[in-house]
């Protein structure tokens, strides 16, 4: 427990009536690669959401890397502290999200310059450095809507990384993605799960969550309903509803 | 193939719009100098008197009216970075979650929408003095101006605001960046692309709305020409003389519109 990066306990949260988290207890250690599969509808999304404040948990705590945040306070210091909690943790969505009035580099240096105060040739250092990694030095000066989907999904990765986040959270970053283009973004991640990265991915690439992930966890209804190294979840599943999944999951054409 | 290609011959370009507009504009100009020539038109059995425009009137006055577009513009410019403030502060508090605030603006909207802008001048300028406040012309004509348009240009600012999509929030969010921060360096920049259009519209029809000004005793534009044609009878000359001034300036200024936008859609998008 002592050498958790992340915790989130009793994390619930409802829309109106429908509880979409149900009491989610869950701890990550560095470098841990977690992949969360599961339905659509079934709270993965949600509980990245919550885990960065993005949707306001009803109940629970979250902690992340010495940043203790409860939900439902509102005090000037819940606010401060939700900025630091944000700092460690990036995020990546599915729909890419980059600015469109900002080249490349510009969507890079912005939040390290804005929210960290990082002078503007480190910050570009920095962004140059994250874009040779993600394979698009080239790109450098480019607007957003000349990029590719593949193209525009591993800037976001880097806009992210620009932060040196201590936890990534990957919300299905390939579904918006053509086939062919899923391969490069999932390399870019491949790298960084190599590199150490500690990785919370929502996603529906079961042969990304086979090669990479340390652990499995499949949701359903709001809540876990086994967890485990790939091979146990996604091979010898324990419980009649993660084989289930499967079974429909491959059927329907998943890898 | 592509030898093939560029040997096609280009087509020849038909007359674009701008030569259309220039040739139709000479025809107008034409057809009014005939107008108002004074003429004796003798075409078989027709005679045709043209209106006589008074050359020495417009001589002798059209300086003085003129002298009106440093006032119209002074009014203009003023009332549009008056209105964009408001418009702008009115539209975040429509936005809010604020219900003190949000109720606040719905209700100045809906009042200064619900009444006529000329109305609005008048108790600036003739109402407010009866409870003390005096004042000028050109400061209650800004106070009008900025208030009305503030109001119809706080609904475009609203809506180009909602237009930027909720991702583009999630993301800046996401980074660290307060709702302060996101606001002015996400969401308005991409919010201002959508609305420059519909903000330059406003402006140019604001432009021509300082004439009601004039029915508050200010000297611009319509007020000199008010001044210098009506007592002399030649309100006709001097009205064609203002009108001419507002054409010109809303030329102008649509001119500048078009590179604007021009500009944006290139840098983006």
């Amino acid at each position: 427990m002592t050498d958790s990066i992340l915790t989130i306990n009793g994390l619930k949260k409802s829309f109106g009536p429908l509880s979409v988290l149900d009491g989610i207890d869950c701890t990550v250690a560095p470098s841990e690669v977690v992949c969360i599969i599961g339905r659509s509808g079934s709270g993965k999304s949600t509980l990245l959401r919550c885990i960065n404040f993005l949707e306001e948990p009803d109940a629970g705590v979250i902690s992340v890397a010495g940043i203790t945040m409860p939900a439902g306070e509102r005090s000037g210091e819940h606010g401060r502290n939700l900025i630091e909690l944000r700092k460690r943790v990036g995020m990546v969505f599915q729909s890419f999200n980059l600015f469109p009035h900002k080249t490349v580099l510009e969507n890079l240096i912005e939040a390290p310059m804005i929210v960290k105060k990082l002078g503007r040739p480190d910050a570009v250092r920095l962004a140059e450095n994250l874009l040779k990694k993600v394979g698009l030095s080239e790109k450098r000066d480019v607007y957003p809507s000349k990029l590719s989907g593949g193209q525009s999904q591993r800037v976001a990765i880097a806009r992210a990384l620009a932060m040196e986040p201590q936890v990534m959270l990957f919300d299905e970053p390939t579904s918006a993605l053509d086939p062919e283009l899923t391969g490069e973004v999932l390399n870019v991640m491949r790298n960084l799960a190599r590199d150490g990265m500690t990785m919370l991915v929502v996603t529906h690439e079961l042969g990304f969550a086979r090669e990479v992930a340390d652990r499995v966890i499949f949701m359903d209804s709001g809540s876990f309903v086994e967890q485990g190294p790939p091979q146990q979840c996604l091979v010898n599943p324990k419980e009649a509803r993660t084989r289930l999944f499967l079974e429909r999951f491959l059927h329907n054409g998943g890898r | 193939m592509i030898a093939g290609l560029a040997s096609v011959p280009a087509r020849r370009p038909r007359l674009s719009f701008k030569v259309w507009l220039a040739l139709w504009t000479l025809v107008w100009f034409g057809l009014l100098v005939v107008m108002f020539s004074g003429l004796q038109i003798v075409f078989g059995p027709v005679h045709l008197h043209t209106f006589a425009l008074d050359g020495r009137f417009i001589g002798q006055w059209w300086l003085f009216i003129s002298e009106g577009v440093v006032i119209t513009l002074e009014l203009a410019v003023v009332s549009i970075l008056g209105a964009s403030l408001l418009a702008f502060l009115s539209a975040l508090a429509r936005i809010s979650r604020i219900a003190a605030l949000n109720s606040l603006a719905g209700l100045y909207i809906s009042l200064i929408r619900g009444t006529p802008l000329f109305l609005q001048f008048y108790f600036i300028y003739q109402g407010l003095p009866q409870f003390g406040l005096i004042l000028s012309s050109f400061v209650s004509a800004v106070l009008a101006l900025s208030l009305n348009y503030g109001a119809y240009m706080s609904e475009i600012f609203r809506a180009g605001i909602q237009a930027v999509s909720q991702g583009q929030t999630e993301a800046a969010s996401a980074l660290g960046m307060t709702p302060w921060q996101t606001m002015y360096r996400i969401v308005l920049p991409q919010a201002i692309r959508i609305v420059t259009p519909d903000i330059g519209n406003q402006f140019i029809a604001m432009q021509k709305d300082t004439a009601l000004a004039s029915a508050i005793a200010l000297e611009e534009l319509t007020g000199r020409a008010r001044q210098a044609g009506l007592p002399r009878q030649h309100f006709f000359e001097a009205l064609v003389i203002a009108a001419a001034w507002y054409w010109l300036l809303t030329i102008i200024f649509s001119y500048f519109q078009g590179r604007l936008e021009h500009r944006m859609a290139h840098s983006d998008r």
